[in-house]
């Protein structure tokens, strides 16, 4: 038995800080990302949420330059760019791809001025690649604090909006007829999705942010038959494919000659594996919302 | 700034904002600009596992923009295509996030593979790019007409025999094979403003198809033109002006059709 455990787990992974910390912060951003994300997949706004991911690391670029704490600038563009997603009014599903589109094109542009500033004011060459890719073995110990607050205010958010979101995010038409203020909701949403975005973009990189918020979620809703066990299959799921990826991750340095392969490598490969496996047809809640059209949430309102 | 070194830039540069320019306008009317942004960022981890192989980057990125479209149709098939696009994309970067584990030219490759590198265009890279344009509009023009019933109305291109899924495939084709030509040059993040920008832009403007598309690929030359002008002044990176020139049309498209609504 003791002999089967190390082989599955190479000597000094428990030990490890670097891994300790890795293993909480992951798992925490993992956890945030899950219950936003069944809702980010539910009303069909993946590319939204990748988006704020790319949007919010020119808000990391800034922050270089002016010298604040990385995650102010994550946090402040990315609920920037949910206000201004929701200001510009649009009619229908594709129009809203279109305006997230635009506005991503807008904001790696900012990023890229960013980083070029960054580039010749402060000589940091390596800026463009931590806010790119992240590393989750590099986590400043200064944002720790501060994402513990995001992290568990996001969760709050989505708590207390649980209920009249699950509804517009179902049926709008249906909400906006029993009372609830559908745009306010779509924003409050948008503001919880930039937040958790920013969270893990600035904790695990842009990478693994788009794969923590779709992945998990995505493959929740595949069988789960009710949203409350999606979001909770998700939260199994998502921290479950992290850690399993800093384990491969740690391990795989003993497999190829002492090159450790990235972690964001190892729990995407983990997730995508698990999507396919999981994707036989069925008839669930998730097959039946997977398979419609993203609801027309801005047609009411 | 027309120095000769810069010859190269101006005639790639003008050949990939028309091609953009083009096939922008049906990735607009298709609403695949998710899919247009995927790709080529996928793309861009081809760069880097060429650069391991020690092979030609533009095959890298021909195999993983291939490599694209097949994750995102195949994927697409069982549930909604945004998630598709979103796994595809995330573990096409995951794989260029080993490739690049795997070499030595760290940040200064991503950031010209992400960015692009506009002024390093050599004669021989002119060639490359002057096929696949030449490829991508021969492709665009024999589709033009079942690729745009089939954008406008799915149902009606059925019932006349043109598959919705095929198209889908040929089409993401097409905004592949633009990527991957235009990417060395332009960078993976400037091949998407230049799709989506000019074209949404120009749509806003007219809705007639033809039309749309001449406005779209002069509005894409205009913009690739005024950034690489702006960007050799000011010394700042290509990818802001066209990132923020790509918004401003877009800006300007809307505020010209709501004008047009709102006059009588």
């Amino acid at each position: 038995m003791r002999s089967l455990l190390s082989i599955l787990f190479e000597p000094g992974f428990f030990a490890s800080g670097p891994v300790r910390l890795a293993a909480v912060v992951g798992g925490a951003a993992a956890i945030v990302s899950a219950v936003v994300g069944v809702f980010t997949v539910i009303r069909g706004q993946s590319f939204a949420g990748h988006a704020m991911a790319d949007i919010s690391s020119a808000g990391g670029a800034a922050s270089f330059l002016l010298g604040i704490n990385p995650l102010l600038g994550f946090l402040g563009m990315g609920a920037l760019a949910a206000c201004s997603m929701e200001l510009v009014r649009v009619d229908r599903a594709s129009e809203r791809d279109l305006v997230t589109g635009i506005m991503t094109g807008a904001g790696l542009g900012l990023a890229a001025l960013f980083l070029y500033l960054d580039v010749t004011s402060k000589s940091t060459t390596g800026a463009a690649v931590t806010v790119m890719f992240g590393s989750m073995f590099a986590i400043p110990a200064s944002i720790i604090p501060l994402a513990l607050v995001v992290g568990f205010g996001s969760l709050f958010a989505v708590a207390v909006l649980y209920r009249p979101l699950l509804l517009c995010s179902l049926d709008a038409a249906l909400a906006a007829a029993r009372g609830v203020p559908v745009r306010l909701v779509g924003l409050l949403h948008l503001i919880v999705l930039a937040a958790a975005v920013a969270l893990s973009a600035i904790t695990v990189g842009a990478i693994l942010s788009t794969a923590l918020l779709i992945g998990p979620a995505s493959i929740a809703l595949q069988f789960a038959r009710r949203p409350g066990l999606a979001i909770l299959f998700a939260v199994v799921i998502g921290v479950a494919t992290t850690w399993g990826g800093i384990l491969v991750a740690y391990d795989s340095y003993n497999w190829t000659s002492g090159h450790g392969w990235p972690v964001s490598f190892c729990i995407v490969a983990l997730i995508f594996a698990a999507y396919i496996i999981t994707g036989r047809p069925r008839r669930t809640f998730a097959r039946r919302i997977l398979s419609a059209d993203p609801p027309d949430v801005q047609t009411i309102g | 700034m027309l120095d000769d070194f810069m010859v190269n830039t101006w005639i790639s540069a003008s050949m990939i904002a028309v091609v953009a320019g083009v096939v922008g306008l049906f990735v607009v009317i298709r609403g695949s600009s998710f899919a247009a942004h995927a790709l080529p960022l996928g793309a861009f981890s081809g760069g880097a596992a060429a650069s391991v192989l020690g092979i030609s980057p533009l095959i890298g990125l021909l195999a993983f923009s291939g490599l694209g479209v097949a994750g995102i149709s195949q994927l697409g098939r069982r549930g909604r295509h945004e998630v598709a696009t979103a796994l595809s994309l995330v573990m096409l970067l995951g794989l260029g996030a080993l490739f690049l584990s795997m070499t030595t030219e760290y940040s200064q490759t991503v950031y010209a593979l992400l960015f692009g590198e506009v002024l390093g265009v050599s004669s021989g890279d002119l060639i490359p790019v002057a096929a696949g344009s030449g490829v991508s509009i021969a492709l665009t023009v024999m589709l033009y007409r079942p690729l745009l019933l089939s954008s406008l109305s799915p149902e009606l291109a059925e019932a006349r025999g043109v598959s919705a899924r095929r198209m889908e495939l040929l089409f993401l084709t097409v905004v592949a094979l633009t990527t991957a030509m235009a990417l060395p040059v332009v960078g993976a993040l400037l091949v998407f403003s230049l799709m989506v920008g000019p074209a949404s832009a120009a749509r806003a403007v007219t809705n007639q198809p033809l039309r749309a598309m001449l406005f779209s690929a002069a509005i894409s030359v205009v913009t690739v033109w005024a950034s690489i002008a702006l960007s050799f002044v000011s010394n700042w990176p290509i990818g802001f002006f066209v990132g923020a020139l790509g918004a401003l049309a877009y800006g300007l498209g809307r505020t010209s059709a709501w004008a047009a609504v709102v006059r009588p």
